[in-house]
């Protein structure tokens, strides 16, 4: 009796039931979709073929013919499309990284100053946060990048660093560095640093666990990191040579350049970042309850052994998932470079290349694959590394 | 009761308990006390403020003297402005491009209504306590109809009550506007949607809204804009042609309602399973249960992330001027490659600027005030 109650054998309608009605809803939904799909498809397929524009991948092998003012590889106007492709991507993610470890940097300092308990300093970051994240990011971009190109010309450069670096509307000229005989063996000390210093961390926790001994990494690991290539380059007689940015005619020739496009960019997204880092290094701070403070002095611990052992590891918690989604929002917003021609992705390969080969979906299917793949895989470092300072409970 | 003086003098007895208050050590109270515990605190303290008050220094009187002191407010090109601060004079002149873009001016009449229409139309959504709250929502659900009509024009001709105004012709603020508020009041919606269908238990359905959510939040606002420019008129058929802003506005809101669903899903995911299991055992059906019960719940939990949402909205409208269409940004570029104002590309700029900033502030200040207005049963 009571069985057939909960199993419910007597059913009204089909059309009455939940579990039909979903499998109803959701044939009907997909329907609908790839209907949609097909309709967009065949429309496409005509429009295309009315416009003489045959689809496919060929066009990445046919020449650019196109110059780009900044390139990480070596590049001409006679190479590829597809070589454009790399040009712009790693463009992207130059400016992607030096902004996320810019912002990082300066939200954090930022954020920290922000609860200062020094009035004055506390409210100009408000007010920097404030003015900062109000503003369009588009805007910024383009107001520094005109600032950068009303900087003099070449010839009546503003000069730093007793005559070194160099800096005008065409950018900052810097010396380049060039390596001589015996530069490897600087490398492999620093390798061989990098592996030192994690074995020594650990092997210094281990023993602190078991005997309570501490152990000074952090300057130990500093004195290794740069002792060591230091201790090679002596060895090997400094194998390290400079070339000069030196005023030839109307321009610079040689050293290295940072182009305006590059240092407005980058500027601006990490000004602009910042802003928004500062908030959710202090919002995480805030989280963790002064009882925390309170308890850790009380056992005796001295206030740099507080932050670094109490209030930092409860802080980073609430910290890294915000922060996560601010490194992508840096990393997609670095596609505004096309406002102001810094040779990203976007501008190259989805602007210029575009336009000249009139093949719009691929190119911009490829586009957004690559932005969706760097998302994932910041998204998936984050998480590995939120996992690793979460709480762990029993 | 013995004779009390405020005194300190030594060698005066008082009984237990009866000592009279000691006026506080110098230096810990009023003014100096401020600066004593706010500023010079600790030597670093004291190293930050100087370092702070040299910041301030250098970075303030010159601004000041540029916008205000030295500046020139009136003239008719760039050659009137004489001195060596900002050429507001710019501002002065197209103030209207900055506002309208190129609407009509004898249309004009026709933007200060729909201003007003959309300021009537905020004023009950923002405030509860507002007299003929209930008449207004009616002009608040209008809004989409009497905004474009009034914008837009009925017809071409004689006979029209209102004159087509072709939409490459709006522009500035009125733009910006007309994208964010499209943006806004489309993307609460779809992004429910999108929330509920993410939380759905069809899978199918639920696959689909991940797809769509995840797709649009990995790539840039830039891409989906170019998809809409670009793209789009290959996949109609021939003939059909969109609007270059429609097409822009269903671009924008699209994208903004990914990040609403993500918003509102927070929301419905801090509801307790136990509200909806008594909706369920009250009777009620999924969409009354939602409508009743769960949303009025969620969504008040997440009114700053969908505040949050609308500035980043509003910010990103301006990423518009990149594919062709004057909003205030867009304006603002083009104002100064007039031969007479080329070069006053940071007054235009600054004014555009302050703008911006005075709307995403207002915001973010509105928002801030609400949630506390709505904290006030849950505050420890």
């Amino acid at each position: 009796m009571a069985t057939e109650t909960i199993d419910g054998p007597k059913r009204g309608s089909l059309l009455n039931d939940q579990r039909t009605r979903a499998i109803i809803f959701q044939a009907l939904a997909f329907f609908l979709v790839v209907v949609f799909f097909i309709y967009i498809g065949t429309n496409t397929v005509r429009n295309l073929d009315a416009l003489g524009i045959s689809t496919g991948f060929g066009f990445l092998d046919s020449p650019a013919g196109y110059d780009i003012a900044m390139s990480l590889i070596p590049y001409e106007a006679t190479n590829t499309h597809g070589r454009v492709f790399f040009v712009g991507l790693f463009n992207t993610l130059s400016v992607a990284i030096a902004g996320i470890f810019a912002a990082t940097i300066l939200g954090v300092v930022m954020g920290v100053l922000r609860l200062s308990k020094n009035w004055l300093v506390s409210k100009l970051v408000y007010w920097y946060v404030e003015i900062l994240r109000n503003i369009p990011l588009l805007l910024q971009i383009l107001f520094w990048y005109a600032v950068l190109i009303t900087l003099p010309h070449p010839k009546q450069s503003i000069v730093f660093f007793g005559e070194t670096f160099h800096l005008n509307k065409r950018g900052l000229y810097m010396p380049e560095p060039i390596a001589g005989d015996g530069f490897g063996l600087i490398v492999v000390a620093l390798v061989v640093a990098l592996i030192i210093v994690p074995i020594m961390s650990k092997m210094a926790k281990k023993r602190q666990e078991a005997t309570g001994q501490t152990f000074p990494v952090f300057w130990t690991s500093v004195a290794l990191i740069l002792g060591l290539p230091l201790l090679a380059a002596a060895i090997t007689g400094f194998p390290v040579t400079y070339d000069y940015a030196e005023l030839k005619g109307f321009n610079f020739k040689g050293g290295m350049v940072l182009r305006p496009e590059f240092v407005a960019l980058w500027f601006a997204l990490t000004v602009y970042t910042a802003a928004f880092i500062a908030e959710i290094v202090r919002a995480g701070i805030q989280a963790v309850s002064h009882g925390q403070t309170e308890a850790a002095f009380s056992l005796g611990l001295k206030p740099s052994w507080t932050t670094r052992m109490i209030i930092l590891p409860q802080a980073l918690r609430v910290i890294v998932p915000p922060l996560t989604s601010q490194y992508l929002n840096l990393t997609k917003n670095s596609s505004l470079a096309i406002a102001i021609g810094y040779p990203d992705l976007v501008s190259t390969f989805g602007g210029t290349s575009l336009n000249q080969t009139g093949q719009a979906i691929e190119i911009i299917m490829i586009t957004m694959l690559v932005y969706l793949s760097i998302s994932l895989l910041i998204s998936m470092m984050m998480n590995y590394y939120n996992k690793r300072i979460a709480l762990v409970e029993r | 009761m013995t004779d009390v003086t405020p005194s300190n003098a030594p060698g005066q007895h008082y009984p237990p308990g009866q000592h009279p208050d000691l006026p506080p050590p110098p230096g810990t109270v009023g003014f100096v006390g401020w600066l004593k515990t706010n500023l010079f605190s600790s030597i670093p303290n004291s190293i930050l403020t100087i370092l702070a008050l040299y910041l301030l220094y250098s970075a303030i009187p010159p601004i000041f003297f540029w916008a205000f002191i030295d500046a020139d407010f009136e003239g008719a090109s760039r050659t009137d402005c004489a001195s060596a601060g900002a050429c507001w004079a710019l501002i002065d002149v197209r103030f209207n491009q900055f506002l309208y873009g190129f609407y009509p001016p004898d249309e004009l009449w026709r933007v200060y209504a729909t201003a007003l229409v959309l300021i009537l139309a905020v004023l009950p959504v923002l405030f509860d306590n507002i007299p003929f709250r209930k008449l207004l929502f009616i002009n608040t659900a209008l809004l989409p109809i009497t905004g474009f009509f009034l914008l837009s024009g009925t017809g071409s001709g004689q006979d029209a009550l209102l004159q087509t105004v072709e939409t490459p012709q709006w522009g500035g603020l009125l733009l910006t506007m007309v994208i964010g508020v499209t943006g806004i009041v489309a993307s609460l919606p779809i992004g429910v949607a999108l929330a509920l269908g993410r939380r759905s238990n069809m899978p199918i359905v639920r696959a689909m809204c991940v797809t769509f959510i995840e797709f649009v939040r990995g790539v840039p606002l830039i891409t989906i804009l170019f998809m809409s420019s670009v793209m789009v008129p290959l996949f109609l058929p021939e003939g059909v042609n969109f609007d270059k802003l429609l097409r822009c506005l269903i671009g924008v809101s699209l994208f903004s309602a990914a990040y609403m669903a993500e918003v509102i899903r927070g929301g419905l995911q801090a509801i307790p399973k136990g509200q909806y299991e008594a909706a369920a055992a009250m009777g009620l059906g999924f969409w009354k249960m939602m409508y009743f019960i769960i949303l009025p719940q969620a969504l008040r939990i997440v009114i700053p992330g969908i505040v949050n949402t609308f500035i980043g909205l509003f910010k990103d409208t301006s990423l518009v001027l990149i594919i062709g269409l004057f909003d205030l940004l867009g304006i603002a570029k083009t104002v100064v490659t007039d031969a007479n104002w080329i070069g006053l590309i940071h007054e235009s700029y600054a004014f555009v600027a302050v703008i911006y900033w005075v709307f995403c502030f207002g915001m973010s200040r509105y928002s801030i005030w609400l949630e506390a207005k709505l904290h006030t049963g849950h505050k420890r």
